[in-house]
């Protein structure tokens, strides 16, 4: 299996890291909510088809990387940096990206 | 200053070895950079830190990722985004990158006495890394002067092409004699000379 790290051009699948589920939202870490707590630790959609993931390109620039791999064919049809414009992150949770645009 | 001493130097036989009756086709050497340096901006900080390492080398990185150049002298290229490695034949290059790399830039990693820079030169040596790494060695895929990050059995290294048929393999110094070991077997089919 090749990614193609938007950096480093494509690479063999041994070079990078599955860092996880990229559809989860993580909840605000003050929150009490022990639902969304455990939905984020154990709720998976578990397609079979095209599903978000998160991987870190360990083996080369160690860039976070926003891929959406097909669990049927292995087909890797979207890849991206997880931070956007390698500038102000685009990632993470809602309130997470609410307390930046407060900042 | 002292001294440094090369990790490579119980396994390091001038001369030439290997299947080399019908020529040598590969040459290992050593380069021995007084200084290599890691530079890392901050996210929206890109062009300054290029600026600088402009000002610091006179070295004018090209656009693109895993662009870098070399004057022989002085080496630079990005090795992730917003990071690049230089390393210079002088001493002193962390010193000097900390009068214009200000902490609201970026960072400066001197890793001087942590790596080890061996080169491989000679008509064959992209058959020799292509070996070692799954990376396309290509001329047209890999341009003179630009740089790549990668793996070699999972581990880290970095790899600058300085000519046609001459790369730069920057490796971890407590690696870097198991890789050359690695790199000589590798050779041996070729036929090397070690310089």
């Amino acid at each position: 299996m090749l990614i193609t790290c938007p950096y480093c051009g494509p690479r063999d699948v041994i070079e990078f890291t599955y860092q996880g589920d990229g559809n989860r939202e993580r909840p605000d870490p003050a929150s009490q909510n022990f639902e969304a707590w455990n939905a984020y630790v154990y709720d998976r959609l578990n397609p079979a088809g095209d599903h978000n993931e998160i991987w870190q390109h360990s083996g080369g620039c160690r860039a976070h990387l926003k891929v959406v791999r097909n669990t049927l064919t292995h087909e890797i049809s979207s890849v991206a940096f997880v931070r956007g414009d390698h500038g102000r992150g685009d990632h993470g949770s809602a309130a997470r990206r609410k307390a930046e645009d407060k900042a | 200053m002292v001294e440094r001493q090369s990790p490579l130097e119980p396994e390091f036989h001038v001369g030439s070895h290997g299947n080399f009756e019908h020529g040598v086709e590969i040459i290992l050497t050593e380069t021995r950079p007084g200084s290599i340096v890691q530079l890392a901006a901050w996210p929206g900080e890109e062009k300054k830190l290029i600026a600088a390492i402009r000002a610091v080398t006179g070295l004018a990185l090209p656009d693109g990722a895993g662009g870098g150049l070399s004057d022989g002298v002085k080496s630079v290229f990005g090795f992730a985004p917003g990071k690049f490695t230089v390393a210079d034949e002088a001493e002193g290059l962390a010193t000097a990158f900390a009068k214009v790399v200000t902490p609201a830039i970026g960072t400066i990693t001197d890793l001087s006495h942590g790596r080890t820079t061996i080169r491989i030169a000679g008509p064959k040596a992209e058959w020799v890394l292509a070996k070692f790494f799954a990376i396309d060695f290509a001329l047209p895929a890999f341009p003179v002067g630009a740089g790549r990050s990668t793996t070699h059995h999972d581990i880290f290294a970095q790899v600058q092409r300085t000519g046609a048929d001459q790369f730069d393999i920057y490796v971890f110094r407590s690696f870097a004699r198991s890789f050359w070991k690695a790199l000589c077997h590798a050779s041996e089919e070729v036929g090397y000379e070690v310089q």
